[in-house]
């Protein structure tokens, strides 16, 4: 079976984020930059299917600048057979983001498309559900782990208080979270084999944001929080704090 | 354009507390918007009922859905019939809880009708007459304020966030009629597995008790638990880090950050976790946050407002005793 899995360049989850001049983006000096973690969950559920099922092509496509070539790569090398990339700016509108992969997507023979369930700069967990909307496909979201039978999905998601089984007719589209599959590292050999596999690389079609920044803001710095004391005598003081000062007990 | 529909997440004829949440924030912006605020609730039958109160919390009109065959959450059906109510009106910004159902739907709802989506937004306004958001991004390492250049504006809202506002008024329910068809569903909850029988989900607790590495067995989550139940098992939930999800310990249900859950409740205790990035992602935005941990150089301390330097073993048995002297002190 043929999977197409949506991939994003994001800074690391370590990075410091720190405001660039004008306020409306991030200073990217110093940044790495990597495939986005829930992504990565999304591309090993895409191969393990492919490796289980004995034949099939996992594509890798992501919307961004050219140095999104670089994820591609990282994709290619876990395993992935060929990738394309849609040059074009991919902001804070989930639904522009959403019509250029559909544009592309139209063209792929996928039963089945995955992504990670959100991208962790914007952490906005739409694009998934707006794919699949806009391309009259079922969506199932925040999927821990799930299993093909025949031209069905059984997908265990993760909601307050358990887990939903859901079952999915293909073709359809799947977001996954953190849960069963946990990336593999690249091997040396699928690194070397990376650099010859196909990377196709288009200007994407990506309709005006109507979702626009007006500026990008650090956190409130918290206030200067305090040690009540060591050890277990310090939990009369605590309580005490918690209750008189924070007034939350 | 003024009005405003709060989407009235309930689940099996109980509205969820965020739901009070939502409404209340809808009914401030309608007022800002120079409209009403319309709540509409999806479920099984008998659903008036319970949904009748939201008027209360400001919805001058309370819609209700309701057909045996909506009784669980189904995406397709459901978001046809969001979409319906907000054609049948003119709404300038439909509000959804950022709870899994509503992660789920709203950005069905906002492809549906060609507009753009804000997620887990901490404050929203229609100053202007535009709606404007507020929202983490980079796992709340920054906020983004973000102008919606469409209408309605779709929008989530964090749980916890906003103040849920009891007013003196009370909403017409209206009966929506609906027809659905499971058979054409294309997907199909099947089966419901329940957690741990009346423990509270983490993102839904207003007092979060988390455990990290510094626990050292699993068997130690008695002490934990012990906390948790001083403070009241009606209000406190469980929560991990994800070293301790990742080695079995507990479920990634239970996992606090950014490749687990996000929470906001007034108070958080972290114990035994180190304060790594990924996990500040996660529960930054608490309230109230208390750190345990014996080295004092542990990053927790930098986000914690009040914090115990010590063996956990040792404080969290005190701790419990202090907590269950104050309940029983009044
Ligand atoms: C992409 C990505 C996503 C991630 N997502 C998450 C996430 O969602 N949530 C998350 O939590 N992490 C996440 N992580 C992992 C994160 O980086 C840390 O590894 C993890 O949070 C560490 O967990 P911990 O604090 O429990 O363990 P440790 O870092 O091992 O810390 C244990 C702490 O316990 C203290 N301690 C030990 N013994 C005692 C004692 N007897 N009394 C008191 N204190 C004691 C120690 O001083 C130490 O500070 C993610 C990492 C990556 C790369």
């Amino acid at each position: 079976m043929n999977i197409t899995v949506c991939i994003k360049r994001t800074p690391d989850t370590e990075t410091r984020i720190r405001i660039a001049e004008g306020g409306d983006s991030i200073d990217s000096g110093g940044v790495k930059y990597i495939v986005s973690p829930y992504d990565e969950f999304a591309v090993e559920a895409a191969l393990r299917l492919r490796e289980a099922a004995g034949d099939g092509t996992v594509t890798l496509v992501t919307l961004g600048d050219a140095a999104a070539a670089e994820q591609l790569r990282s994709g290619l090398a876990m395993g992935a057979d060929k990738a394309v990339l849609l040059e074009g700016e991919s902001g804070f509108d989930g639904l522009a983001t959403a019509r250029a992969l559909a544009t592309e997507l139209e063209g792929h023979d996928a039963p089945l498309i995955l992504l990670g369930v959100k991208a962790a700069d914007d952490d906005a967990q739409q694009v998934g559900p707006m794919l699949a909307t806009l391309m009259g496909r079922p969506c199932v979201t925040a999927v821990s782990d799930f299993e093909l039978n025949g031209d069905t999905a059984r997908c265990q998601r993760e909601v307050e208080g358990g887990t939903e089984v859901v079952e999915v007719d293909l073709p359809a589209v799947i977001t996954i979270t953190k849960g069963a599959f946990e990336p593999r590292y690249a091997s040396l050999k699928g690194i070397m084999a990376a650099k010859r596999k196909p990377l196709e690389q288009k200007a994407a079609e990506v309709p005006a944001a109507r979702m626009t920044l007006e500026a990008l803001e650090l956190p409130p710095a918290r206030p200067e929080g305090r040690i009540v004391g060591e050890g277990a005598e310090a939990a009369a003081e605590l309580v005490r704090a918690l209750r008189e000062e924070a007034k939350v007990l | 354009m003024g009005d405003v529909l709060a989407f009235a997440e309930q689940r099996d004829g109980v509205v969820r507390g965020v739901t009070h949440e939502v409404v209340s924030t809808a009914a401030a912006l309608a007022s800002e918007l120079g409209g009403e605020c319309h709540a509409l609730a999806i479920g099984g039958e008998g659903l008036s009922g319970s949904v009748g109160a939201l008027g209360g919390f400001g919805a001058a009109r309370v819609k209700v859905a309701a057909d045996g065959a909506l009784a669980g959450y189904a995406a397709e059906a459901w978001a046809a019939i969001v979409v319906e109510a907000v054609r049948a009106g003119s709404y300038g910004a439909v509000l959804f809880p950022a709870s899994a159902v509503g992660r789920d739907l709203a950005p069905r709802v906002a492809a549906l009708l060609d507009v753009p989506m804000a997620s887990d937004v901490v404050e929203v306004s229609g100053a202007g007459g535009a709606v404007v958001v507020r929202r983490p991004v980079y796992s709340g390492k920054a906020f983004a304020r973000l102008r919606m250049d469409a209408s309605p504006a779709v929008v989530t809202l964090r749980p916890n966030v906003f103040p849920a506002q009891e007013r003196s008024a009370a909403g017409a329910v209206e009966e929506m009629a609906v027809s659905v068809d499971p058979s054409s569903w294309k997907a199909r909850v099947v089966e419901f597995k329940t957690a741990s029988a009346g423990s509270l989900d983490v993102s839904e607790a207003s007092v979060v008790v988390s455990g990290g590495r510094g626990m050292k067995d699993p068997e130690n989550w008695a002490l934990l638990e012990n906390l948790r139940d001083a403070l009241g098992s009606d209000v406190a939930a469980l929560g991990a880090s994800r070293a301790v999800v990742d080695a079995g310990w507990r479920p990634h249900g239970e996992q606090v950050g950014q490749t687990g859950k996000t929470v906001s409740p007034k108070l958080y205790f972290a114990v035994g976790i180190s304060g790594a990035i990924q996990h500040l992602a996660g529960m930054r935005s608490s309230g109230t946050i208390v750190a345990v941990n014996k080295d004092p150089d542990a990053p927790i301390f930098g986000v914690a407002d009040y914090g115990i330097v010590g063996d956990l073993f040792e404080v969290l048995p005190a701790l419990t005793d202090q907590v269950k002297a104050l309940k029983a002190g009044g």
